[in-house]
């Protein structure tokens, strides 16, 4: 059986020169997030190019993606959410790319890579802490302090909240990572299976079959997976950018 | 024992950690079916909360699959 891990393996497609010892050159990770990015830009043009009252099915697929997320960051971070609509759309619709590119074989799936979906974490918690500060200035530290907490308990309850909030950019990371990862290796195995079931001759094809019909549902649940690890990373980014823009009343 | 082996029974055993994680997942799922169906009108506003519970939840067992990961891919 194939490697199901050889699938993630990093190949050089463009060899640039390094800079100040940075190795820039084109990987099949970023030029598939390259082509996300270009794909994003393409649909959202092509659907919004020929705009009417009456949408066609391009535009009717381009509002709907567009209401789900204004209706996320209206509902989680109330009437201040539009100021944080760009950033979440650019992160869902991204991450919605790379992931469903990712679905088609022999593409390559950017966010299975744990360097990507960390770089996206960071920048979210990055992204909170800027807004956090701008807006409270000192008293963001306030996040760390829940209000009708028993004194003696403070101490205690302080350090858990500075622990949960450290390891937000790592669970971000790791739940996109762990879920592309773990759905690509299921689907290898499956398909692994269908071709050495196959070979045991007319007993095996009948189970080869099974195992196809398996396969087929597997990739479905895994064109849900991705769309739902995009939606899950925009509502979490919704809710950090939440605990800080409306700090006073946490 | 072949360390070979031993690695390979403890990425296994590190998996065991997805229990947590699916006895949650159900009993979330479970809850959420339990209250939509008697208050249908309200579900579809708790969906997001349905999906951060989720996340959270499964983040927990994603991270004994990495865990497992590390055991046989790093070092």
């Amino acid at each position: 059986m194939a490697d199901p891990m050889h699938q993630f393996e990093i190949q050089q497609v463009l060899e640039l020169p390094a800079v100040a010892g940075f190795d820039l050159s084109i990987t099949n990770s970023a030029l598939w997030m390259i082509i996300a990015a270009a794909s994003v830009t393409l649909f959202f043009a092509a659907a919004s190019a020929k705009a009417a009252v009456v949408p066609g099915r391009l535009q009717s697929v381009g509002e709907m993606l567009y209401e789900l997320i204004h209706n996320l960051t209206d509902s989680i971070i109330g009437h201040e959410g539009k100021k944080y609509f760009p950033f979440v759309f650019t992160l869902f619709a991204f991450i919605l790319a790379m992931n469903l590119l990712g679905m088609v074989p022999y593409f390559f799936t950017s966010t299975s890579q744990l360097a990507v979906t960390a770089t996206l974490g960071l920048l979210v918690i990055a992204v909170v802490i800027a807004v956090g500060f701008a807006r409270n200035g000192l008293g963001f530290f306030k996040l760390f302090v829940p209000s009708g907490v028993p004194f003696f308990v403070l101490p205690l309850v302080v350090v858990i909240e500075v622990i949960s909030f450290l390891v937000r950019p790592v669970t971000l990371a790791l739940r996109l990572f762990g879920n592309m990862v773990g759905g690509h290796v299921v689907l290898k195995v499956f398909g692994g299976f269908v071709v050495s079931l196959g070979a045991l001759g007319a007993l095996g094809i009948v189970g080869a079959l099974v195992t196809l019909t398996g396969t087929v549902a597997i990739t479905a649940l895994e064109f849900m997976v991705a769309f739902l690890q995009a939606f899950v990373f925009a509502v979490l980014a919704c809710v950090y950018l939440n605990d800080v823009v409306n700090l006073h009343s946490h | 024992m072949d360390p070979l082996a031993a690695k390979y029974i403890g990425a296994g055993l590190a998996m065991l950690g997805m229990i947590g994680a699916g006895i949650g997942l159900g009993t979330m799922f479970g809850q959420y079916l339990n209250g939509a169906l008697r208050n249908p009108s309200a579900s579809a506003g708790e969906r997001p909360m349905l999906f951060l519970g989720m996340a959270l939840t499964e983040a927990l067992g994603i991270f004994a699959f990495v865990v497992a990961l590390l055991i046989l891919f790093a070092a």
